[in-house]
This record gives C-alpha cells, sequence and structure tokens, in this order.
C-alpha cells in the first residue's frame, strides 16, 4: 500500500539496526544499566509492540512507555463523572470505542450502557453534533478526550455548535496538554532517562517549539518521532547519535507531518475555546499543574460541566497498582505486582491495562506474560 | 405461536395464503389466520420442499438413507443477529445459511438439512422478509440442503432488531474422516481459503458509522464443496475451522490451545485486500481479528500442503489460498507473528470487542 508499505521495509529496516547495533555498543554506560528512552505517545507503544520492535533491539536499549495515552491516565473520579452523566435519562452519552471499558469506581461507561443508560460509541465529535441535530429532545454531551491530537476537532466541534445553535449539545472536557506532564516527569527524583521520542501527532498541533526547555534545561535529547515502524527506528537511532555526540536537541524526525510551528488553524481554535486549568488528576502521576484544559466561561452552554451537577469526588488509585511507577519508567510493566494477576485486560485494576496503547496491555498482549514468566 | 412451519402448510389445493399489509403486527404472532399467512407466503413459498411440505411438526429423515452416506451425524446450531440486513455482498438470510452450512462443513460432514427458527420485531416489512427468505432458499439451493422445518415469533417493537434468525443443520460425516482441533501436530502447514476480513469490513463499512465509502463486499460462501476438493487432495488434512467472529487470530489460538502446540504465521503470506488493508489501517483495527463468512484455517501434514493448496486454488472460493504459517513445538498454545518488519509478536485472543482506537 503506497504511504505505508515504504515504511515498513525490512531491508531499510535491517541496516538501520546495524547502525543502532553499532551506536548502543559505542555509548558507554558507567552504571551498567540500559539507556532508557521514552516513547511519550501510545501510539508509539502500540507500533512498537505491533511490528515486534522492541525484541529487534539490543539488550542495551530499554524502551520505556510514557503517559501518552489520554484513555490511561484518566483518574477514576472523572470516569464516575462521566458515568454519571451517562446514566442521565435525558442524555445521550457519546464517546470514543477506547474510553468505554475505563473502569470508574462504580462501573465503566459499557457497563453503565448495559444497565440502561445511552451511551454511543463515535468516530469524531462531529457524529455527535450530527446525533444532537438529530434528537433536539435530549442531552447529547460528547466525552471530549485526547492530548493536543484531539483538542482542535472537539474545540471545532463547539464551533459549529455555537454556530448552528445546537444548545443541547455538550462537552464533558478531559483534555489534557503533554508539555507539562513531560516536565513533572523530567522533575520527579526516581527518573533515569537518556532520551525521548517526541508524540507526532500532538507536533502536528503545536508543533516542536513548545519542547524546547526538555533540551536547553534538561539537557535531555528529543526527536519527534512517525508512526511507522521504520520512523520509530529512524528516530531512535537519532536519539542515540545525539547521546553519542553530547548534544541535547529536538529533532525532528517525523517533517513529512509536523511543522516546526504547529497549524495555525488548529491552535486558534484551541486558543479560542479553551484556557487552561489551574490543574488536573492523572491516575498513576497524580496532580499536575496546568496539564489540562476547560472549556472558557464564553462557551459555557457548551460545557457539560456547568450543565449538569457532578460528583466530582476524588478517587485515590488501588493501592496494589503501580500505574505511575510503570508510566515514569521506573519499573516495568511486567515488574508491577499485579500484572497479569489481579490486573487483567479483562479485569483492568489499573488504566494502563485498559486501552491497547496502555503499556500493560500491550504488554501483556503482545508477549508481555511470557516477559514476566521468564522473569520469575 | 410456538406451531412449525410444517404445520401451517395448507393442502396443496387450498387457495394461495397471502399477506396483505405492509408491515408485521403483533397479530401475525399470535397463532391464527394472520400467522398462517405470513409463514405461507413468507416461508413456505421460498423454501418449498418435500419434506417441508409433510406437513408435520417436525421433519422426517430415513435413517438408512443417512446411514449410506456416512457413519456419523453431525448437527450444529447457530444464531444471526447481524446489523444492517442487508450489506454488500450478502444479507442476514444467505448469512443464516452459509453459515451453519459451513459449521457442518469444517467437521468433515455433508450439510444436509437445515430449520429456520425467526424472531421479528413487530414493524418489520413483510417485503423485506420475503427478500430475506428467497435469499436463504436460494442460498440452501446452491449450498445443497433444505430448509425442513422452522418457526416464527413476532416480539414488540423494541424487543429485537428488527429480525433475528436462528438455523440449526444436520449433516452426516462419511466414515473416516477425523478433523479435531486437536490434531495439529509440530511441523504441519497452516493454510487458508483466500483473503481475510472482508466481512467484518463490509458489515463495520455498511453501518456507515465511519462514513468511509468501502467497495468492500462480503466473503459469504458455502464452504462445503471446497472442504471436500481440500480432503480428496489433503486426506490427511488434521484440522479445518471457519474464521468467522474473532477472525482467524482466535481460531488459530482455540487450535494452538487444543492441540499443545505453537503456531508461527508469517505477516508477510497474509492474504488481504488492498482496501480491507487501508480500512484497518484508517480504523486502527486489526485484520486478523476481522470476521469472515467465508474463509477456513485448515492445517495439514506439511508433506500434503503442496496438494492442499492447489486444491484450494483450483476451487472458485480458493483462488487467493495461500500457506501462511507453520505449527512448531513452542510454547503450548502460543500463537506469534513474524511481522513485515522483522519482528515477532504475540498474536493473542482478543479481550472483548476491537474498539477503535481514538489517536
Amino acid at each position: 500500500m503506497k504511504y505505508v508499505d515504504e515504511f515498513r521495509d525490512r531491508e531499510k529496516a535491517a541496516v538501520l539496526m546495524t547502525e543502532i547495533d553499532a551506536l548502543a555498543a559505542r555509548i558507554p554506560r558507567p552504571s551498567g544499566l540500559p539507556l532508557q528512552i521514552m516513547e511519550v505517545c501510545g501510539g508509539h507503544t502500540h507500533s512498537i509492540f505491533r511490528y515486534g520492535l522492541e525484541g529487534m533491539l539490543p539488550k542495551s536499549i530499554e524502551l520505556v512507555h510514557g503517559p501518552g495515552c489520554p484513555v490511561c491516565v484518566l483518574p477514576m473520579g472523572r470516569v464516575d463523572d462521566c458515568v454519571a452523566i451517562a446514566e442521565r435519562p435525558e442524555v445521550i452519552f457519546t464517546t470514543f470505542g477506547d474510553a468505554m471499558r475505563v473502569p470508574g469506581s462504580r462501573r465503566s461507561l459499557l457497563q453503565a450502557k448495559a444497565e440502561g443508560a445511552d451511551v454511543r460509541m463515535v468516530y469524531s465529535p462531529m457524529d455527535a453534533l450530527g446525533i444532537a441535530r438529530n434528537n433536539p429532545g435530549r442531552e447529547v454531551v460528547f466525552f471530549g478526550l485526547g492530548f493536543e491530537t484531539t483538542m482542535p476537532s472537539t474545540a471545532l466541534t463547539i464551533l459549529q455548535a455555537r454556530a448552528e445553535g445546537l444548545n443541547n449539545f455538550s462537552v464533558f472536557c478531559n483534555h489534557i496538554t503533554i508539555v507539562p506532564t513531560i516536565k513533572a516527569i523530567l522533575d520527579s527524583a526516581d527518573l533515569h532517562l537518556d532520551g525521548f521520542l517526541g508524540p507526532g501527532h500532538v507536533s502536528m498541533v503545536i508543533g516542536t517549539r513548545p519542547y524546547e526547555f526538555i533540551a536547553s534545561f534538561y539537557k535531555k535529547p528529543m526527536v519527534v518521532a512517525g508512526f511507522e515502524p521504520l520512523d520509530i527506528l529512524q528516530s531512535l537511532w537519532m536519539v542515540l547519535r545525539q547521546i553519542e555526540e553530547g548534544r541535547a536537541e529536538i529533532e525532528n524526525q517525523y517533517a513529512r507531518i509536523v511543522p516546526r510551528d504547529g497549524n495555525a488553524q488548529a491552535l486558534e481554535a484551541v486558543g479560542k475555546v479553551y484556557e487552561l486549568r489551574e490543574f488536573f488528576e492523572w491516575r498513576g502521576l497524580g496532580s499536575i499543574d496546568h496539564s489540562g484544559v476547560k472549556i472558557r466561561e464564553a462557551y459555557a452552554q457548551h460545557d457539560a460541566e456547568k450543565r449538569f451537577a457532578l460528583p466530582n469526588v476524588t478517587i485515590a488509585d488501588p493501592k496494589s497498582c503501580q500505574c505511575g511507577e510503570v508510566l515514569k519508567g521506573v519499573i516495568k510493566p511486567w515488574q508491577c505486582k499485579v500484572f497479569g494477576t489481579a490486573c487483567t485486560p479483562e479485569t483492568p485494576l489499573g488504566a494502563l491495562m485498559v486501552s491497547s496503547e496502555g503499556a500493560c496491555a500491550a504488554y501483556y498482549q503482545y508477549g508481555g506474560v511470557r516477559r514476566r514468566l521468564e522473569v520469575l | 405461536m410456538s406451531e412449525r412451519i410444517a404445520a401451517e402448510l395448507p393442502a396443496a389445493e387450498l387457495p394461495r395464503r397471502q399477506v396483505r399489509v405492509q408491515r408485521v403486527t403483533l397479530a401475525h404472532g399470535g397463532g391464527g389466520k394472520a400467522m398462517k399467512d405470513l409463514i405461507h407466503d413468507v416461508f413456505v413459498q421460498a423454501f418449498d420442499n418435500p419434506l417441508l411440505n409433510g406437513l408435520e411438526d417436525q421433519a422426517r429423515f430415513d435413517l438408512a438413507s443417512l446411514s449410506a452416506r456416512g457413519d456419523r451425524l453431525a448437527f450444529t446450531t447457530d444464531s444471526y443477529v447481524v446489523h444492517p440486513l442487508f450489506f454488500p455482498g450478502g444479507d442476514i438470510g444467505k448469512l443464516a445459511v452459509y453459515g451453519t452450512v459451513n459449521d457442518l462443513a469444517v467437521g468433515g460432514a455433508v450439510p444436509l438439512y437445515l430449520s429456520c427458527a425467526a424472531i421479528l420485531e413487530e414493524g418489520i416489512e413483510v417485503e423485506l422478509l420475503r427478500r430475506v427468505a428467497r435469499s436463504m432458499a436460494q442460498a440452501a439451493k446452491l449450498a445443497g440442503v433444505q430448509i425442513v422445518t422452522g418457526d416464527t415469533k413476532v416480539v414488540q417493537r423494541g424487543a429485537c432488531d428488527k429480525l433475528f434468525l436462528t438455523t440449526t443443520g444436520v449433516g452426516v460425516i462419511p466414515k473416516g474422516r477425523e478433523l479435531g482441533a486437536h490434531l495439529a501436530r509440530p511441523g504441519d502447514v497452516v493454510l487458508v481459503n483466500g483473503l481475510l476480513g472482508d466481512h467484518g469490513a463490509a458489515i463495520l463499512g455498511a453501518r456507515g458509522d465511519m462514513q468511509l465509502d468501502s467497495p468492500i463486499e462480503s466473503d459469504c460462501a458455502p464452504l462445503h464443496g471446497l472442504i471436500e476438493a481440500l480432503l480428496a487432495a489433503a486426506p490427511g488434512t488434521r484440522c479445518l475451522r471457519d474464521a468467522t467472529r474473532g477472525g482467524v487470530a482466535t481460531v488459530l489460538n482455540e487450535m494452538a490451545e487444543a492441540s499443545r502446540v505453537s503456531i508461527e504465521i508469517l505477516e508477510e503470506e497474509t492474504p488481504l485486500r488492498r482496501e480491507v488493508k487501508g480500512f484497518c489501517e484508517i480504523l486502527g483495527l486489526d485484520p486478523l481479528y476481522l470476521a469472515n463468512e467465508g474463509k477456513i484455517v485448515a492445517v495439514l501434514p506439511a508433506a500434503e500442503a503442496k496438494a492442499g493448496l492447489a486444491a484450494l486454488r483450483s476451487h472458485e472460493f480458493g483462488r487467493d489460498a495461500a500457506i501462511i504459517g507453520t505449527v512448531g513445538s513452542g510454547e503450548a498454545g502460543r500463537v506469534t507473528m513474524r511481522t513485515v518488519f522483522g519482528g515477532v509478536r504475540i498474536v493473542d485472543m482478543l479481550v472483548g470487542e476491537q474498539l477503535p482506537r481514538i489517536c
């Protein structure tokens, strides 16, 4: 398939692998620990597992699967709020498929649906708007979820709802921003990451400038990466080269999609509709300042948080869960106490087990169980 | 309401019974004249055959003629609730016939008789039912089976989605045929009879949720002829399964588990239509888990692989057949795929439904 197969070429991969092996062998590791490189984005995690990339890399390189799965980092209290909205008889609750199975403290959206709530899976917020148009007597709520990747489409939908006067459409906004989160990870004491693969689709919206502090202040290399397996290998190679040469820069491997300054129209819509929250709660990572956005007062009509009374209770993560340590790369998924036992894709305790982009689910599905058995 | 179609059949000389209203009402499930008219108009006329026309509560078979064809009966049932009822390449009726025919055929059976139970939602158009019944009759004719008994119920609006069908099938297994998911052995090869995932992609496309104009048609087809050809060319065939819900990945896992073997497939050899590949790329789906309605997974001893593949390829429903992998003696129950990229990933059972990823 054009524009796909070129990026999955095995021969090119072999050349890159030879280069990566040689580079990894040349980089000194005084502590003896592997080089830890974090892929921030869940899409990368998915590709890494989908193509079996981890098994191809030398043992001296360890990939750390970062916080970039927006479904995974959603705290239980917010899921409870969702379920509370969805259970209202006047509401049609619309959501992306991934979010259906995320466990709340009482139930997931999927369970709420089974118990009678009108929960519908959509592929775009515009589909939700269509439902609002066709159901003027119902309140249609869209579960706004995701990083800067999905933020503009929700914003544009709200603008469209305003333009059409569809006052029965609102968004339960759980959009989050990546930069403060990377900063929080970099500030944590138990961290020893050597470099980053930067998120591709987020960067398509925000550009590469917002990451510059990672290089200038924290002195860590980052390469904004595409999602095909060759993209990922090439980006890893670029990170390793920076490490070898003692550089810390923000490089852009995904230049075919990511402009340095991002997408002006998307950013304009985002700026018009949202403002930063003072803080937002993340599953596993706790509260992070300025890491989420809310809908501006001017669009309060379309803000589900303003339209419905919400339980708004903070629920602590289950004690046995080590999602936070996995997210920061302190432990691997299979080193978590409950991985594959109490916490499985059928009965996820931690959110990292829920979405196919979650590090734990990916490990579980694509080979982590074996990895864990080897260790035990 | 539970009377059988066979019991409702009037003597051949009676005037033809017809439904004159456009939509099914609860009266059509009441057991009275309205129901008799509906059953006759829709089902009996379409399915018309001597066993159905026997005017009894049950179809009756002559045992001697059955046992002349083999030494074991195969018996299976399946329900069909597909939405939408009509989709590119098929409809619920065709699916209900071929699905059950295939469930018999993968056991090595010659499919012979089907039942048909229909649950109708109040308000469904009678003409739509006629279309489905005609489609079933045509499919049965093509598959060489007869629909010999049945049942109809009407439920209130909202209690079912327009039309649910259940077909039960009976077939005979010729002497000496032993197929089973537990019979795969290390060294065997794994074949499929063609392009994977068409049905799943066609249904998802037809639902219109994706707003993708996809030209993909369901692969819905009766496979007993193909299977007969395969078994003639490769009599040592170990096991066959049709890769319906859960796709090829699920079938491979079932086989690996039952046989206590490992299976490795090669992504490069996995036959996929360009459109299905694109469909999956856009929606973040894995074609290995998409449903098929005309595809089998076959495990053959390596020595018969070539003959088996040739037999499949010379049949109209096996043109794109391929050897996709091998059975190994690795971790029992483990299915892996060597990716086009040279890596290896585990192909596990799906946990729930395959939910599209958001970004």
